[in-house]
């Protein structure tokens, strides 16, 4: 690609010839405020607000094109001006409409607002009398606050489901749902982390989880999952990819949860039980593939287009389930606590795992292992809401009932538990360690990546799917041949859970590049790496559930899949 | 016709749907264009008000508007083109219509009516690109401009029924620098009436016998979007833009002639982008009242005409201005 010199305000930047001027800004931190615009999604300029001049003429920078000696000015009268027209007309009734602007929640929206005095009431925006659409109990939108800047449609579309879509000519455009009765939602939240104005957004949690935290006949405990300690940092500024670990378990501590545990820990369980499962099916000869399930989108995917392959699906509860379980049930009886009164909180990159939480089906003892799900935006909304400056903080271990290992903090890379499980199931076939515990194969921000790994003689053929856009040509591929694969991890989201739907805004291929380093520097670090040394979990799988009478074990650590409806 | 595009240069063919691009260069870049697969599409959506000259043209003149897209079929070297078709037109030429097109197939020329659910921003080029292939009718980002990325991503020639038209008469030699002008006077349409280009408003109205014994001011262009005149300029005017002419009573009130045009266009907006999806609608909220705030009319008509996405919320400065410049503002 050939470079170029540009001016941005007289600064001279060098950039790729033809290189979005809004882009070029963005990689060098100068402001230039715009609503419409995704670096890995088409270009839209639907919003007008990337406004900057050129020779005296006013343009959209994002549809600009850097070429040898353009001078762009950034904030002369004429942009200033026209900007916060289009501002006050895109947000008209924006601030009195959402959720958060009425809790008073942190919001980058309002912020921008307030920088430049934009106040959402000098214009008027149709009443359009349309109800807030439900995704599950993951998400929802609401048509009357989207500003139809397309971004969750496409993003939809890229991820393989195309649930979304604009509908209504002029002043009526806005979010709908697909008239296709064939394509239903799988709740993986890509659409709100692409929403610039929370008009797509999580089912929020926030203030039954204050509630919770306020009652004192209830033991609250925190448990996060492995993808949001290398992104909540960006919510305060910090580079993607920092590990906040210790400063998350000091501010949940602050926050008032009783104790601080760690989806990893359930993480660990869930390798355990998954990597046993792999071994067993090595042993019978099949039934080939298996899938991971710990990816509810995924899992309610297959439920609704690929119901014939729900047998194919490892019985293993997904991390959350399985340290809630553990909690309600193991924890509950040491410390002599009456399971009724514990409240788990979950903190998720992810907007399915509210979707998950709450299904019937994952019940231990009438109780549900988990309570709320927060999503990392929404963690990031309490700790502002309580003055927390998350970096600034001390750090601190999490509780014991939360040790982990390495394997399980690579979890939210796409192939991590793919990995981990080889780690184990390696382990449980050959009764003996792995020298050297990484498989860099199944790395990476690849869609499909696919290897075949010998383990004890045996030639294991894995794949690994992130985006379930790509669900498609591994099933394309296992119709043909359908002994292609033995063992097949799918994560709804581009990256794995790293690029989940909760996570901070923007989420971007080069940000959850960043991020997924940062996982496997956690792994890196650790002394143990393989869920089945984890000390915790061998006590839990080791003594306490075989001390259960085998339904109990079933309940704990198993699950069932069913054929789904649309909306189910 | 191995010279058709020199013949057209040489006529002086511009666009008739409004925007008076170059004819002649539009045939060659498509020609020029790489790729097997091409189409030729004639524009038939005519949803700007005082218009009505197409379908004029559709119901008198048919045969030379396929002769015209068949002759760009050869030029470009495609057997494929379609019709964008104003459904109340599709009701009224369907019959002759469907005989031509049998007609042509038996030389292998595919014809393809899409029938329009009749909108002003359907006659964008790339928004009834965007319909023809089955997606919201919407103005595409440009480039990569029709002629090289079109209809499914293949170089495109579209034309309006005018010009499809004219390229007939000009491959005939019986091109004689002509122009449709759709009549409407104090709210009624009167005719279609053809007279050489060159003559100004003033002559039309005269020659055609429509001159009005009242004080009156124009409208020229279409009867949202296009440009008004007093009494006094319409003798240094000529026809412009998409060939309508629209006179208004002097007496007729700001309020009523703003609060078509505003309603116009708030209906009409596609909604893709906020200046022109807000704008309008805000525009007409503001006629919703008695009194007329100029100031922050002008606010909103500036905003869409510098930062809207395409030319139907850039356009909307044009009748504003033009109305308070040569009307309103010499009362
Ligand atoms: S949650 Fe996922 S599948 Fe559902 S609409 Fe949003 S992006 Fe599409
Ligand atoms: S819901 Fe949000 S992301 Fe989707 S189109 Fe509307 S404003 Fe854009
Ligand atoms: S990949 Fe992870 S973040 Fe995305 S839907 Fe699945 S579980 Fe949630
Ligand atoms: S200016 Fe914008 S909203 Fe108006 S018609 Fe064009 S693209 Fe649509
Ligand atoms: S970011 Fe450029 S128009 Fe929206």
């Amino acid at each position: 690609m050939k470079q170029v010199a540009i001016k941005l305000n007289g600064k001279k930047i060098k950039c790729n010839e033809g290189a979005s001027v809004l882009q070029v800004a963005i990689d060098h931190n100068i402001e230039i405020p715009h609503f419409c615009y995704h670096e890995d999604l088409p270009i839209d300029a639907n919003c007008r607000v990337c406004l900057v001049e050129v020779d005296g003429k006013v343009m959209t920078s994002c549809t600009l094109k850097a070429q040898a000696g353009l001078a762009v000015k950034l904030n002369t009268p004429a942009v200033a001006k026209l900007r916060k027209e289009n501002m006050e007309l895109l947000l008209a009734g924006h601030t009195q409409r959402c959720p958060k602007c009425q809790k008073n929640y942190a919001c980058q929206t309002r912020e921008q607002m307030e920088k430049y005095g934009v106040t959402g009431k000098k214009y008027e925006r149709p009443c359009l009398n349309l109800p807030i659409h439900k995704m599950g109990s993951a998400a929802e939108f609401d048509p009357e606050q989207c500003i139809g800047c397309n971004k969750c449609v496409e993003m939809c579309q890229k991820i393989g489901i195309g649930f979304l879509q604009l509908k209504g000519q002029a002043a009526k455009n806005s979010l709908a749902i697909t008239d296709d009765k064939c394509v239903d939602c799988i709740y993986c939240g890509q659409c709100t982390v692409h929403c610039p104005v929370a008009a797509v957004r999580e089912q929020n949690q926030i203030e039954q989880v204050k509630a919770a935290l306020k009652d004192k006949s209830k033991i609250v405990i925190a448990q996060c999952a492995p993808s949001v300690r290398c992104s909540i940092g960006e919510e305060f500024g910090v580079k993607p990819g920092t590990n906040l670990m210790g400063e998350i378990n000091t501010a949940l501590r602050q926050l008032g949860f009783d104790r601080v545990f760690d989806v990893n820990m359930g993480a660990d369980i869930t390798t355990w039980v998954e990597a046993k499962e792999l071994v067993e099916r090595i042993k019978n000869g099949g039934p080939f593939p298996m899938f991971t399930s710990c990816c509810p989108g995924w899992v309610k995917m297959a439920e609704f287009y690929y119901p014939a392959m729900l047998e194919h699906l490892t019985t293993a509860r997904s991390p959350q389930i399985h340290s809630g379980g553990a909690y309600k049930t193991w924890w509950a009886e040491e410390e002599g606590i009456d399971p009724h009164n514990i409240v788990v909180v979950s903190l998720m990159p992810c907007t399915s795992k509210k979707y998950e939480a709450q299904m019937d089906k994952f019940k231990v003892d009438g109780h549900r292992p988990v309570d709320y799900v927060l999503t990392t935006r929404e963690f990031a909304v309490l700790l502002k809401d309580q003055n927390i400056d998350l970096p600034k903080l001390k750090k601190s271990t999490v509780d014991p009932y939360g040790t982990f290992s390495g394997a399980a903090a690579i979890y939210g890379a796409s192939g991590g538990v793919m990995e981990s499980a080889l780690r184990t199931a390696y382990h449980f076939l050959t009764g003996k360690e792995l020298k050297k515990v990484e498989f860099k194969q199944v790395r990476g921000m690849q869609g499909v990546k696919r290897a075949t790994i010998a383990i004890n003689g045996h030639k294991l053929k894995v794949a690994v799917v992130a985006t379930a856009a790509n669900v498609k040509l591994i099933m394309e591929e296992i119709k043909k041949d359908p002994n292609a694969y033995h063992y097949i991890e799918v994560m709804s989201c581009p990256g794995g859970c790293i690029g989940g739907g909760g996570q901070p805004i923007p989420s971007t291929e080069r940000i959850i590049a960043q991020r997924i380093a940062g996982l496997y520097q956690i792994d890196d670090k650790m002394q143990v790496r393989c869920a089945h040394k984890n000390p915790i979990v061998r006590r839990y799988m080791e003594e306490y559930i075989p001390s259960l009478p085998e339904h109990k074990q079933r309940e704990l650590l198993y699950t069932s899949y069913s054929k789904k409806k649309r909306f189910e | 016709m191995r010279n058709i595009i020199k013949k057209i240069d040489q006529a002086g063919l511009v666009g008739r749907g409004g925007a008076e691009f170059p004819t002649a260069r539009k045939w060659q870049s498509v020609k020029d264009a790489p790729g097997k697969v091409k189409y030729v599409v004639c524009n038939a959506s005519e949803g700007e008000l005082g218009l009505f000259k197409d379908i004029f043209i559709l119901e008198h003149h048919l045969a030379e508007v396929m002769k015209g897209m068949v002759l760009a079929m050869d030029t470009i070297k495609t057997k494929k083109a379609y019709f964008n078709l104003n459904q109340n037109y599709h009701k009224k030429i369907k019959g002759k219509l469907g005989k031509l097109i049998k007609q042509y197939a038996k030389q292998d020329y595919e014809f393809e009516v899409f029938v329009e659910h009749p909108s002003y921003i359907g006659g964008e080029e790339t928004a009834l690109l965007d319909a023809i292939e089955g997606k919201r009718t919407q103005p595409r980002l440009k480039p990569p401009y029709p002629s090289d990325a079109g209809l499914f991503g293949a170089p495109t020639l579209i034309n309006n029924v005018e010009t499809f038209y004219n390229v007939a008469l000009v491959a005939e030699d019986k091109y004689k620098n002509d122009r449709f002008c759709c009549l409407t006077v104090d709210g009624k349409r009167i005719d279609v009436y053809r007279q050489p280009a060159d003559w100004s408003l003033e002559k039309i109205l005269r020659e055609t016998g429509n001159y009005p014994d009242y004080d009156f001011f124009v409208q020229v262009g279409g009867s949202a979007s296009g440009v008004v005149y007093n009494q006094k300029q319409l003798s240094k005017n000529k026809l412009s833009g998409a060939g309508s002419l629209e006179v208004y009573r002097a007496s007729m009130k700001p309020h009523q002639l703003l609060s078509q045009w505003f309603e116009f266009y708030a209906a009409e907006s596609c909604g893709k982008c906020a200046p022109c999806r807000q704008g309008t609608f805000n525009l007409w909220k503001l006629i919703d009242k008695k009194t007329i705030d100029w100031k922050k009319i002008m606010a909103i008509v500036e905003t869409m005409e510098k930062t809207s996405f395409c030319g139907l919320g850039k356009s909307i400065g044009v009748p504003v201005r033009s109305y308070l410049k040569n009307v309103e503002g010499r009362k």
